[in-house]
C-alpha cells in the first residue's frame, strides 16, 4: 500500500478508494433512490444542484440589472419592472442561495462525518426539510414572478399592506423556506450535541462544526420570529387586523422591529458557517495548527448571541428615540470585537506556516481581504453620524455585498473546491480553480468598489436611472460585474469538468486532520463502520505526504501490544475453584 | 412530532429481546436506544424553543399595544367570557395530567391505561375546542372581529342576518363524528379487533366536541340569565336588550348623551350580553365616578372597585381602536387552537401505536415528546388566559 514511503517506526493508515458498491453515489441506483433518500451526503448533494439553480437564477437577476445601470437612464427596463427585478434578485439571493448555501448544503454533507457519525440524528426530518426547501422556492418564485412583486425582499409596510402584487403567497413562500431553515438547525443542533464520538470533547470539534452549532442556534431562535411577524403581514392583509397597517392604527415601524429581529441574525446565519469554512481551509493548506482555537470557536458563539442584540441598527432613520439608536450604535461596535478575533487568529495561522496556494487558499486568502473591507465598512453604518448620510445609499449596497458575497459566496466557493475531492472523489485541474479565484476576486473588486464611492457621493440605492456625473462609475461596476460573471463560469466548468476528466482523489488530498479525511473519498455510504479515533482537528504531525502515490497518509506511531509476556495457562486462582 | 420517528417495532410481541445489539425500535445510526432518546428529547426541546419564540411576536404585540391604548385592553376584554376561559383552562390542566400519566403508563408497559389515557386527553382537547366554538362564534355574531371587519353595534349588539356560525363550525367535527361512527361499526361487523380497538376511544374523542359545545351553551345560558337579572336590577332600560329594535328607538348613542345616567346605556346593555361576564364590575365603577362627581362621598380607596376603569374613556368601541384587542385575540387564540389541532394528531398517531403494543419500558420516546408538547400549549393558554380575560 505505501511502497514508496519511509518512515520509521509507523504504520501507515489510508483507507484507500471505495467500491462501488459502497460508494455513497453508486450505491444504490435511479431516480428514485435519490428522491427518497435519508443519506445525509445526498440530501448535501441535492441542496448543493438546488443552491446552485437559485445562485445562478439571482445572478442572472443580477447581471441585467447592473447592464440595465450602464446608461444614466436605464438601458434595459422600464422603473416597475426595474422595482421587481432588484427584488426577485434580493429574494432569491438570500432566501433561496445565502442561508441554505453553507449550511444546509455543505454542512448536510460535513457535519455528520466530521463527527464520525453514520447520519444526521432525524434522517427524515433532514429529507423533510430538503422537501419543505424545494416546495417554497417554487412557490415563492412563482409568486414574484407571476404577479412583479416589487416590494424589495424586506416587505416593509405601509407599502406591502397596500400594493397590488401578491405578498399574500410570496410571505407564505418565504414562511415555509424558513421552516426548512428551523428543521436544518435544529437537526444539526441535536446531531452535534448527542452523536459525537467518544472522545471528540467541544473543544475537539473541528471549527466548521462550533460555526455550524452557532449558525444553528441563530436559525432556530430567529426564524420562528420571522414565521410570526410574515403570518402577521397576511393576516392584516387579509382581515386588517391594524398592527402594522397605519391605515388601522397600526405601526408600520414595529413591522421593521420583527423583521430585522429575525433578518440581522439570519445575516450571521449567512456569515457564520463562512467563518467555519475559513478556519479549515486556512489552517490545512498553511499545514499549521489553527492558532487560537478556543477564541475562534468562543467568538463564533459570541457573534450569535450579540447578533440578536444590534437589529435596530438598521432603522436609525425610521424614526426610534435617540436614546435607542445610542444604545443599539454601542451594541453593533460590539459586533466587530469577535469578527475582528476571527481575522487575527487566520493571520496569526498563516504567519511560519507551510501555505500551499491552492485554490481553496487562494478563496480564503480572497475572503480575508474581502470580509475584512466589508466589515470595516460596516463601521461608518453603525456610527450614528454618518449613517445619516450613508443611510439608504450604494454604500450599504457595497457594504453588504462585501460581506454576503465577498464573505459568504467567496467562503462557500472556497469550501466548495475543499471539498470537492471529498463529495465526488475527482480532483479539479488546480490552475483552472486558480484562475477563476483570480477573476472572481477582480470582478468583484470592480463591481463593488465604486459603488462604496459612489454612495458617499450620493447615490441612492435601488433607482432605476442616476445623475449623469456617475456615469463613470456605474459603467466600471458593470464592467467589474461582467468579469465576476465570468469567473463564477469558470469555477463552474472547472467544476464540472473533473467529474468527467479528473483524477481519482485520494482520502486525504490536502493533508488534513478532521474525521471527514479519514474515510474514503468519495465516503460510503455508512460514513464510518464505526466511530473513528479521534485527536486534535488540526495537529498535523502525524499527516505525511505519500511522494509516489501523491496523497496525504496518517501514520500511527508503533505501538507495542501489551502485556508482551505470554500469560500464564494456570490462572492465580485456580487451586480455589475446587 | 416529526423528530420522533424512530423506526417503529413492527411486531411487540415477539421476542427481540431487549438485550439485542440493534433492537427493531432503534433507528440505524444510533448506537444505544439511550442515545435515540436523548436525541429525540432534545430535539423536542429545541423545537419548544421555537414554538416559544413563535408565539413571542405575538406576545411582543400585545405588550406594545396595551402600552399604547390600555383602555381599549380594559374596555375589549370585558367582551370575553371569563367562565368559558376558566373552564377551558381546568379542560387543559386536566388533560396535561393525564398526558404526563400516560408517559408513566408507557414506561411501565400498562397498555390498556395508556390508551384510556391518551384517549381522555383527546376528549380534553376536543372540549377545549367545542367551548372554544361557542365562544368564536358568539363574538362573530356580534360583528366583534379584527379590526378591518370590525363591526359591532351597541346598539344592535346581534346582527341579524349573520349566518350561523356556529353551525358552519360544527360541521367538520360532525362529519368527523359521523365518520369515525361508521367506521367503528363497519370495523365491528368486519370484526376486525385492531381497528376497533383504535375506533372506539377515537368515536367517543370526537363526540366530546359537542360535549363542549352544550357546555359551553349551557355556561352562556346560565350566565346569561344571571347577568340578566343583576343588570335589571340596577338600571331601567335592558330588559330589552335582546330586541335591538325597541333599543334602538330609544336612541341614546353614547357619544352624543353627556350626564347622568343615560351615559351608561350601552354599558348595561352589553352587560345584559352573555359574553361581558366584566361589564358588571365596570358598572359597579360607574356608579362609584358618578357619586365622586356629584360631591356626595369622597375617593374612598377602600372599595372593590377597580379604579383604573375609572380612568377609561368610553370611546374605545369605534372599530380602529377596538379592533386591535381582537385582531390580537383572535391571533393568539387562534393560532393556539391550531396548535391543539395539531397536538390532536399526533395523540391520534399515539393513540394507534399504544393499542398495536409498540412502546416499552426502552422504547417509550415518542409518548414523552409529544407530552412535552402538549404541555407547552397548556403553558401557553395558561398565559393567553389571564393576558387577555382576567387583567382589566
Amino acid at each position: 500500500m505505501s511502497a514508496g514511503l519511509n518512515i520509521p517506526g509507523g504504520t501507515v493508515r489510508d483507507p484507500g478508494f471505495p467500491t462501488e458498491r459502497e460508494n455513497y453515489l453508486t450505491n444504490s441506483k435511479g431516480v428514485l433512490s435519490w428522491l427518497f433518500t435519508l443519506d445525509h451526503k445526498r440530501i448535501g448533494v441535492m441542496y448543493l444542484i438546488g443552491v446552485t439553480m437559485a445562485f445562478a437564477l439571482g445572478g442572472l437577476l443580477a447581471l441585467a440589472l447592473r447592464w440595465h445601470l450602464l446608461d444614466p437612464d436605464g438601458t434595459l427596463f422600464t422603473n416597475n419592472i426595474y422595482n421587481q427585478v432588484f427584488t426577485l434578485h434580493g429574494a432569491i439571493m438570500v432566501f433561496l442561495f445565502i442561508i441554505p448555501s453553507i449550511p444546509a448544503a455543505l454542512g448536510n454533507f460535513l457535519v455528520p462525518i466530521m463527527l464520525g457519525a453514520k447520519d444526521v440524528a432525524f434522517p427524515r426530518l433532514n429529507l423533510s426539510s430538503f422537501y419543505l426547501w424545494i416546495f417554497g422556492a417554487i412557490f415563492f418564485v412563482m409568486a414574484l414572478c407571476a404577479s412583479g412583486l416589487d416590494t424589495g425582499w424586506t416587505f416593509y409596510t405601509p407599502y406591502s399592506t397596500t400594493t397590488d402584487t401578491s405578498v399574500i403567497m410570496a410571505t407564505l413562500g418565504a414562511f415555509i423556506l424558513g421552516f426548512s431553515s428551523i428543521f436544518t438547525g435544529l437537526n444539526f443542533i441535536v446531531t452535534i450535541n448527542t452523536m459525537r464520538p467518544p472522545g471528540m470533547t467541544w473543544f475537539r470539534m473541528p471549527l466548521f462544526l462550533w460555526a455550524t452549532y452557532a449558525t444553528s442556534i441563530i436559525q432556530v431562535l430567529a426564524t420562528p420570529v420571522l414565521g410570526i411577524t410574515l403570518l402577521l403581514l397576511v393576516a392584516e392583509r387579509t382581515m386588517h387586523i391594524g398592527i402594522f397597517d397605519p391605515e388601522y392604527n397600526g405601526d408600520p415601524v414595529t413591522y421593521q422591529h420583527f423583521f430585522w429581529f429575525y433578518s440581522h441574525p439570519a445575516v450571521y446565519i449567512m456569515i457564520l458557517p463562512a467563518f467555519g469554512i475559513i478556519s479549515e481551509i486556512i489552517s490545512v493548506h498553511s499545514h499549521k495548527h489553527i492558532f487560537g482555537y478556543r477564541f475562534i470557536a468562543y467568538s463564533s458563539i459570541a457573534i450569535a448571541l450579540l447578533g440578536f442584540l444590534v437589529w435596530g441598527h438598521h432603522m436609525f432613520t425610521a424614526g426610534m428615540s435617540d436614546m435607542t439608536t445610542i444604545i443599539f450604535s454601542a451594541l453593533t461596535f460590539t459586533v466587530s470585537v469577535p469578527s475582528a478575533i476571527k481575522v487575527f487568529n487566520w493571520l496569526a495561522t498563516m504567519y511560519k506556516g507551510s501555505i500551499s496556494l491552492t485554490t481553496p487558499m487562494c478563496y480564503a486568502i480572497s475572503f480575508i481581504f474581502l470580509f475584512t473591507i466589508g466589515g470595516l465598512t460596516g463601521l461608518h453604518l453603525g456610527t450614528l453620524a454618518t449613517d445619516q448620510h450613508l443611510h439608504d445609499t450604494y454604500f450599504v449596497v457595497a457594504h453588504f455585498h462585501y460581506v454576503m458575497v465577498g464573505g459568504t459566496l467567496v467562503a462557500f466557493l472556497g469550501g466548495l473546491f475543499h471539498w470537492w475531492p471529498k463529495m465526488f472523489g475527482r480532483m479539479y485541474n488546480e490552475n483552472g480553480g486558480r484562475f477563476s479565484a483570480f477573476l472572481v476576486f477582480l470582478g468583484f473588486n470592480l463591481t463593488f468598489l465604486p459603488q462604496f464611492i459612489l454612495g458617499s457621493r450620493g447615490m441612492p440605492r435601488r433607482y432605476a436611472t442616476y445623475d449623469p456625473e456617475f456615469a463613470t462609475l456605474h459603467t466600471a461596476s458593470t464592467h467589474g460585474a461582467l468579469i465576476l460573471g465570468i469567473g463564477l463560469l469558470v469555477a463552474l466548468i472547472v467544476l464540472l469538468m473533473s467529474l468527467v476528466r479528473g483524477k481519482k482523489a485520494s482520502a486525504n488530498p490536502w493533508g488534513g486532520a478532521t474525521l471527514e479525511w479519514n474515510c474514503t473519498s468519495p465516503p460510503p455510504f455508512y460514513n464510518f463502520e464505526r466511530a473513528p479515533a479521534v485527536g486534535d482537528p488540526y495537529d498535523f504531525h502525524s499527516i505525511e505526504w505519500d511522494e509516489e502515490n501523491e496523497r496525504y497518509v496518517t501514520v500511527d506511531p508503533e505501538r507495542k501490544i501489551a502485556p508482551e509476556e505470554e500469560p500464564t495457562t494456570e490462572p492465580a486462582h485456580a487451586d480455589k475453584k475446587h | 412530532m416529526s423528530t420522533n420517528d424512530a423506526d417503529t417495532a413492527t411486531d411487540p410481541h415477539g421476542d427481540h429481546g431487549h438485550d439485542h445489539e440493534h433492537p427493531a425500535f432503534l433507528a440505524h445510526h444510533f448506537d444505544t436506544p439511550e442515545q435515540q432518546y436523548d436525541s429525540g428529547k432534545l430535539g423536542m426541546w429545541v423545537f419548544l424553543v421555537t414554538e416559544v419564540l413563535f408565539f413571542s411576536g405575538m406576545f411582543c404585540a400585545y405588550a406594545i399595544f396595551r402600552m399604547l391604548r390600555p383602555e381599549v385592553f380594559e374596555g375589549c376584554s370585558q367582551f370575553l367570557n371569563t367562565t368559558l376561559g376558566a373552564i377551558n383552562t381546568g379542560v387543559l390542566l386536566f388533560s396535561s395530567l393525564t398526558m404526563a400519566w400516560a408517559v408513566r403508563c408507557a414506561q411501565t408497559e400498562e397498555y390498556k391505561k395508556l390508551t384510556t389515557l391518551i384517549a381522555t386527553t383527546l376528549s380534553c382537547a376536543m372540549i377545549f375546542l367545542g367551548v372554544k366554538a361557542i365562544e368564536y362564534s358568539h363574538k362573530w355574531e356580534m360583528g366583534l372581529l379584527p379590526a378591518g371587519m370590525f363591526s359591532y353595534d351597541p346598539a344592535h349588539p346581534h346582527h341579524a342576518d349573520a349566518p350561523n356560525y356556529l353551525l358552519w363550525i360544527c360541521l367538520p367535527f360532525a362529519l368527523i363524528f359521523l365518520g369515525t361512527l361508521i367506521w367503528l361499526i363497519s370495523s365491528i361487523v368486519k370484526g376486525n379487533k385492531f381497528q376497533t380497538a383504535c375506533l372506539k376511544p377515537l368515536t367517543i374523542v370526537a363526540f366530546s366536541f359537542f360535549i363542549g359545545i352544550g357546555l359551553g351553551t349551557i355556561l352562556e345560558s346560565g350566565n346569561k340569565g344571571e347577568s340578566h337579572s343583576t343588570a335589571s336590577d340596577s338600571t331601567e332600560h335592558i330588559e330589552s336588550a335582546d330586541h335591538s329594535s325597541e333599543i334602538a328607538s330609544v336612541g341614546h348613542s353614547p357619544e352624543s348623551s353627556q350626564g347622568g345616567h343615560t351615559e351608561y346605556g350601552v354599558m348595561e346593555r352589553l352587560a345584559v350580553d352573555a359574553t361581558n361576564s366584566g361589564l358588571k364590575n365596570e358598572l359597579k365603577a360607574l356608579d362609584a365616578q358618578s357619586e365622586l362627581a356629584t360631591g356626595t362621598v369622597v375617593l374612598d380607596h377602600s372599595t372593590d372597585v377597580d379604579a383604573t376603569i375609572k380612568r377609561a374613556p368610553r370611546d374605545f368601541l369605534t372599530p380602529s381602536r377596538a379592533g386591535v384587542f381582537f385582531s390580537i385575540y383572535y391571533c393568539m387564540t387562534g393560532i393556539h387552537a391550531i396548535h391543539i389541532l395539531a397536538g390532536i394528531g399526533v395523540l391520534v398517531w399515539l393513540l394507534v401505536r399504544s393499542v398495536r403494543q409498540d412502546f416499552n419500558r426502552q422504547y417509550f420516546g415518542p409518548v414523552d415528546y409529544v407530552g412535552l408538547y402538549w404541555h407547552l400549549v397548556d403553558l401557553i393558554w395558561i398565559y393567553l388566559f389571564p393576558l387577555l380575560y382576567l387583567i382589566r
